[in-house]
Parts: C-alpha cells; sequence; structure tokens
C-alpha cells in the first residue's frame, strides 16, 4: 500500500461564475484515477443526455439536483483523493456572489487554495472579492489556476499579465511572493492539471498536482504556547481506574507533557500536567491537532468550556476585544446587536458594541463607521461578552483566535469572527493601505 | 485498548491519525453540548469504526451514549449476532427500530419489489422523536455519494427529520454549531473526512473485529440486477433466477433484499485492502440497488429524514 503513512493537505478551490471550477476539480480526480467506473458510467450516461460530445467532469462534483439543473454549484462539497505523495481534502466552493460565505467555510481549514480565473476575462471582481476573504482567513497559500488558456491561442503573454495583475494584488493582501503561485491550464483538455502540456512550452514550473504534491504543508503551530480548550471531564471510578478524573480536548496550539506548568483560564488557578492520556495508552508529549486526555497534578475545579494554557505564556482573558467579522446571513448586523460567540469550547453572550470599519475589498481601503454590516461584508467590530474569554490574535494563532457568531434565536451561524484586525488595510480606519504595513498571512 | 505505557516519541500525525483526532473531538463536542445523543450502529464496517472511536474518545469512562439499529428485518445472521456481542462487550444499551413491527401492525406496506430500504425513514424518525434524541451519530462518509459531499458533518434536520441542502449553517473551522430548536435534531457524521479505504486501513491498524460475511466465503447466491444477493427467507430466489455456491463477500451491510454480495477471494484484511484499493466500482454502486434507482436517490432520500 505504502500509503499509510502520508501525510495530509487540506485546500480549498474557488473562483468567479463559469470559470470551470468543477470542471478543474472533476480534471483532478479524472487524471488521478480517483473517480470509479460507476460513476464515470453515470457521468457519460447524463452527458449524452445533455446533447455533449463528451463527458462533462463538472457532473462529477455538482451533487444536487439544483446545481445540474442550473449547471451551477451553490454549496461546498468536500472531494477526496490520494496520490503516493500525499492525501488530500478538497473543499470545492461557489462562485456566485450569494455563496461566498461558502468560500469563507472552505477557507477556514485549508493550508492552500486554489484560485480559478478565465484566460479570456482575467481578474474579475469575485477574484479580488475571494483573494481577501482567503487573506482574510490566513490561508498561507495560494494558487492561481488561469483557465481555459486553450480559448487565448496558449498566448504567454496574456498569462504573464493576468499573472501579475493578480500577485500584485494578493501582495497588497499580504502575501509574501514565494507563497503564490499562477498556473496556465485547460481543466477542459486537461493541461498542466496533472499532466504537463505540450501547448506551453513557455511555462516551466509545475502542473497543479505537482505543486500540490510538493508544496510544504504549514505545519500545525507545535512550538506555540500550550492551548488546551476542555471539552468534556472524563470520569469513571473502577477497580482499574480509581477516582479517575481527566479533560479532553484537542489540542490547539504548541506541545504537552507530562510536568508542564499549566494555568486554568478563567479561573488563573495553576497546576502541573500528570499524565497526557489516550485510549492507547499514555504519551510522553502530544502537539497541535491531536485529541488527547489530560490528567492535572491537583484536584482544581475545571469544566467544559475552560482552557488550560502554559503558565508562561498564557493569554489574557477579556471582556473587550477587537475583532473582524465576515457577515454570512441575510439579516446585516447593527451596532447594539446580541448574539452568542462561541470561541473554543466555550459559547457565551455578547453584544457587538461598535462598528468601526468597512472593508472595501476592491480598493482594498477600510470605510470607517459603517451603518451596517450585510451579507458578504467583512468588518471591523467591537466585542464585549458576558463573560471574560482567553483570546489570542487571530493573526498568531488560526485555531485560538478563531470564533462563531451565532444568533441566540434561531441558532444560525451569522459571522465567522477573527479576534484582532486580521486585514492590513482594516487596521486603521479609512488609510488606504500601502505596501509599508503589510503583515503576511498566517502564523 | 491497553492502559501500558508506550512512552513513544510522537512523529508527526499521519493522515489516518488526523482523521482519528477530528471525530474523537466530533464526539467529545456532542457529549459537551448536546443532552441525549444516540449512535446509529447497524452492525457494518462504518458503524463498527464509529463505535470504536466513541470508545477511544470517552476512555477510560464507557461510551455516556445509546445505541440505535433500525432493523428492516432482512438481516444476515452474523450481522446481527456482531452487533449484539459488540453490544454486550461494551456494556452499552440497545434500542431497536424494527421495520417488522411498522409491517405487522400496518403503519407501512411492504413494497412489491420488496427492497426495505426506503421503509426504514419512518421507524427512524419515530425512534428518534419517543427516544428524545437530540444528536444523531451516522457513519455517512463524503466520499460515498454526491449528494453527501455537500453535507455538514453536523447536520441540523427540522422536525419532520428533513435535510435542506440550500438552507445548511456554515461549518467553520473546527467550531460545530449544535444550537437547534425543540423537536430538530442534529445528525453528526464523524467520518465525514474519510473514504473507503481509509476506513479499512484504520480497522487493520487498530485491530477492529467485523462481522465475517466482509471477508471471502461460500455462500448460497443467486443473480438480480447484476448484483449477487442471498438466498433466503426474504429475499429469493424466484423461480428463474438459479442458485449457485459461490467465493463472495460483502462490501456494505444493508437490506438484504438490495445489498449484492461481490465475487472476491480477499479473505483477510490485506487482500481487502488490496481488493478496495484496485477496485473500479464504488462501494455503492457494486452493491446498492438503492442508490441506482434514479441519478438523484440519495438526495431524495435524505431530503425525506433518510441518512
Amino acid at each position: 500500500m505504502g500509503h499509510t503513512t502520508q501525510d495530509l493537505l487540506r485546500l480549498a478551490t474557488a473562483g468567479s461564475v463559469d470559470d470551470g471550477k468543477s470542471t478543474l476539480v472533476g480534471r483532478l480526480l479524472y487524471d488521478t484515477k480517483s473517480v470509479l467506473a460507476d460513476t464515470l458510467d453515470a457521468v457519460h450516461r447524463a452527458s449524452v443526455d445533455k446533447g455533449l460530445s463528451t463527458p462533462d467532469l463538472s457532473l462529477l462534483v455538482d451533487g444536487l439536483r439544483s446545481e445540474r439543473e442550473q449547471g451551477i454549484t451553490i454549496d461546498v462539497a468536500y472531494r477526496y483523493f490520494a496520490t503516493p505523495k500525499r492525501s488530500f481534502v478538497l473543499a470545492d466552493t461557489p462562485g456566485h456572489v450569494q455563496y461566498t460565505r461558502n468560500t469563507v467555510t472552505g477557507a477556514s481549514t485549508a493550508q492552500l487554495a486554489v484560485l480559478l480565473v478565465d484566460a479570456r476575462k482575467g481578474v474579475l471582481e469575485q477574484t479580488r472579492r475571494h483573494a481577501a476573504v482567503l487573506a482574510l482567513l490566513g490561508v498561507p497559500r495560494l494558487v492561481l489556476a488561469v483557465n481555459k488558456v486553450d480559448l487565448v491561442d496558449y498566448d504567454e503573454a496574456t498569462f504573464e499579465v493576468i499573472a501579475k495583475e493578480f500577485t500584485d494584488h494578493a501582495g497588497a493582501l499580504g502575501y509574501p511572493i514565494g507563497s503564490v503561485l499562477s498556473i496556465p491550464v485547460s481543466a477542459l483538455v486537461g493541461d498542466n492539471v496533472v499532466d504537463r502540456s505540450a501547448h506551453t512550452p513557455w511555462y516551466t514550473g509545475p502542473t497543479l498536482l505537482e505543486h500540490l504534491e510538493t508544496v510544504p504543508v504549514e505545519p500545525d503551530p507545535h512550538d506555540a504556547p500550550l492551548r488546551f480548550p476542555v471539552q468534556y471531564v472524563i470520569r469513571t471510578n473502577t477497580a482499574e481506574h480509581t477516582d479517575y478524573r481527566g479533560y479532553a480536548g484537542q489540542v490547539a496550539a504548541g506541545t504537552v507533557r507530562p510536568g508542564d506548568e499549566v494555568v486554568v483560564l478563567p479561573s488563573g488557578l495553576r497546576t502541573t500536567v500528570a499524565r497526557v492520556d489516550t485510549a492507547d495508552g499514555e504519551l510522553a508529549e502530544a502537539e497541535a491537532g491531536r485529541s488527547v486526555t489530560l490528567v492535572l497534578a491537583d484536584n482544581i475545579d475545571i469544566s467544559r468550556g475552560d482552557l488550560i494554557a502554559a503558565a508562561a505564556a498564557a493569554p489574557v482573558a477579556v471582556e473587550e476585544f477587537e475583532a473582524t467579522l465576515a457577515w454570512l446571513s441575510d439579516k446585516p448586523l447593527r451596532a447594539g446587536a446580541r448574539v452568542l460567540v462561541k470561541h473554543g469550547a466555550r459559547t457565551v453572550q455578547a453584544i457587538v458594541g461598535e462598528l468601526n470599519a468597512r472593508f472595501d475589498e476592491q480598493k482594498l481601503t477600510s470605510v470607517p463607521d459603517p451603518e451596517s454590516l450585510a451579507l458578504n461584508e467583512i468588518g471591523r467590530v467591537l466585542v464585549r461578552t458576558a463573560e471574560p474569554l482567553p483570546v489570542d490574535d487571530y493573526a498568531i494563532n488560526r485555531r485560538t483566535g478563531a470564533f462563531l457568531v451565532i444568533d441566540a434565536a434561531d441558532g444560525s451561524t451569522l459571522a465567522a469572527g477573527l479576534v484582532g484586525a486580521g486585514l492590513p488595510a482594516l487596521s486603521g480606519p479609512g488609510t488606504p493601505t500601502t505596501s509599508g504595513d503589510l503583515v503576511s498571512p498566517g502564523p | 485498548m491497553t492502559t501500558q505505557q508506550t512512552d513513544r516519541a510522537q512523529p508527526p500525525l499521519d493522515a489516518l491519525a488526523r482523521l482519528e483526532s477530528e471525530a474523537i473531538h466530533i464526539f467529545r463536542e456532542v457529549a459537551g453540548e448536546f443532552d441525549r445523543p444516540v449512535i446509529l450502529f447497524s452492525g457494518g464496517k462504518d458503524s463498527t469504526v464509529l463505535l470504536h472511536l466513541a470508545v477511544k474518545a470517552f476512555w477510560p469512562a464507557p461510551v455516556p451514549f445509546p445505541l440505535l439499529h433500525v432493523d428492516t428485518g432482512h438481516n444476515l445472521d452474523e450481522v446481527i449476532d456482531f452487533r449484539d456481542r459488540t453490544v454486550a462487550r461494551y456494556g452499552l444499551r440497545l434500542v431497536v427500530a424494527s421495520v417488522q413491527d411498522y409491517i405487522d401492525d400496518g403503519r407501512l406496506q411492504e413494497r412489491p419489489d420488496g427492497t426495505r430500504n426506503p421503509l426504514q425513514t419512518v421507524p427512524l424518525l419515530d425512534g428518534i422523536t419517543a427516544n428524545k434524541f437530540d444528536a444523531v451519530f451516522g457513519g455517512g462518509r463524503r466520499d460515498e455519494e454526491r449528494a453527501r459531499a455537500k453535507e455538514r458533518i453536523f447536520s441540523l434536520r427540522n422536525s419532520f427529520g428533513q435535510w435542506e441542502p440550500r438552507r445548511q449553517r456554515p461549518e467553520l473551522w473546527n467550531l460545530y454549531n449544535g444550537r437547534h430548536r425543540a423537536g430538530e435534531h442534529v445528525r453528526v457524521f464523524p467520518l465525514s473526512n474519510w473514504t473507503e479505504l481509509d476506513v479499512w486501513r484504520y480497522i487493520k491498524r487498530e485491530a477492529i473485529e467485523l462481522p465475517s460475511i466482509y471477508f471471502a466465503h461460500t455462500r448460497a447466491v443467486f443473480q438480480r440486477d447484476g448484483m449477487w444477493l442471498t438466498a433466503g427467507p426474504w429475499f429469493g430466489p424466484r423461480a428463474d433466477e438459479p442458485v449457485e455456491e459461490l467465493t463472495v463477500r460483502y462490501r456494505t451491510v444493508g437490506d438484504g433484499s438490495c445489498t449484492g454480495a461481490v465475487r472476491s477471494e480477499a479473505a483477510d484484511l490485506d487482500e481487502v485492502i488490496a481488493e478496495v484499493s484496485a477496485s473500479r466500482l464504488t462501494e455503492r454502486g457494486a452493491t446498492r440497488a438503492d442508490d441506482r434507482l434514479s441519478e438523484a436517490a440519495m438526495e431524495d432520500r435524505k431530503r425525506e429524514g433518510y441518512f
């Protein structure tokens, strides 16, 4: 088999309507032989029924009836493929403006994003908006797939103009040069997706799949100070485990070892890690991303929602903090809104006190003191919570700097919340961004 | 599940360890946020892996949820035997929602084709309502089918158990929103990001026991709609369907009248993994007549409240 110890890359795709995203994803699945014969048969049959002469690979991913009827993608589709080098979890996100919230969903867990543009149209408004969302959510690496190069006669100059415009835009959003790669592709024909194209001798970089297989996976923040949100208290009393009391959770940042000095927030009580337990036995250490159970040296009161953190570098629990919201609801946000905030394993009541700025993702500037934030808008706000939350800045830690804004009445998710100013353009209201004050996205 | 000290230096998490860690995280979130969760358990490989992960998530305490089996009555003996042994081994409570009971008292009618998979929805929803279950774990994976590929890990269902694909909540980072109103419940899919091959490799890595029908054995079968079905009291054969003794195995567990065996010599896990790696058919396409009914078969059944 040989696949069992390979690593995992989570990626997202984004692009405007009709850029051919579903076709590109279909091509990746098809050319990596991740599509099995019966699925292909169904696509061939459906393509013939639609009067097409070649199989429509987008049918591999457009799963809902209304998507197939309208020929568009409505919802995030998750796809899985593996090569001998790596396993991939791919979030295919829709291009329609009203579905940008799904791009936020796909981007929140992505380590890399593939943005598509149509070589005939170049960088569009929606491309710029998507890039801003990807930067905001801290996706560390971007690929610009300049699709349909066959329709511009594989013209190098056309590709170069688009690649430069996008690289400049990404740079203004904080992406350093080496984190963005542009590739000329044709998803329909298969140029430079998996196999190198004979039509683009002027392009010397990797194909899309070669790049995905070899791009460094951003490591979880192992070296960061420990952050361990307590999800559940495991208690039992058996002959083998007398008065067992362990704190179950997933290490959000750093590494935890027996003997570590920790502080429990918000209580501020200090203790030491006695054991790092799993069902497979005790561990000498557990790094970010691993689900474990901590047994502590002292019997102190800890419950779900508390945070166990490195004593030497604990976050401050605050009741008021600046945050960036990507608003995902049809109901606009206005100052004074009462909401719920879910951070780590804790959900608290909160008020959005002030709307300080709305981000203009086209001009990369911010508009001060907006009346409201509407669906798909990004803004900087002040959040006040009923109980203190031990937050980190999202730019430092995507896991402990993230929160959900939830409608207390109907339970719906209203916004993706990021602690801190988010994008450089949002850090000062009304001030256009210059290249001098950029920070790179991600940790 | 031993308590011996391993103290191994930890290599970076590989893909399977990441999937395991994610599933355990999901189980613990549900235990922390819901009042009455339940695990759907059929004795099939996916629900067996699900239960194994639940055991690991709460070790050394017992799994804090009961199990629910929607029993079509069209079962292979090996699977029911395995189900009962597994429940006893972990000391769990099993709730059975029986399709046969519904047919016997007239609440459901047998379909002309004898297939009972579509009949599971009503007993499932009644079982959820009667027991006031508010979170229902299922072994569904997004790689199974195109409609499933779009479902969230926490999938909100209205009081009719229906899935509304256009009204799904955005699912951000690993922060799951389980808020629901009275009468609604949430279906939870901890194996969402696993593939069929991941499941098999994990079964091997963890040495998880499965019903014997997953491995090659000799069985009296007959052919219908291109599938090999077990000869038995509910399933047939009809007069024009000759019975043959063949070496077969099952890739999925389901209603015996529409879940077929495949010709296979794969007698152990290594051989099954090799076979799955090389297969040119999806597991549902190969063995489930109910998913072949229409292009949108799965989406339609999910909208009605099916898993």
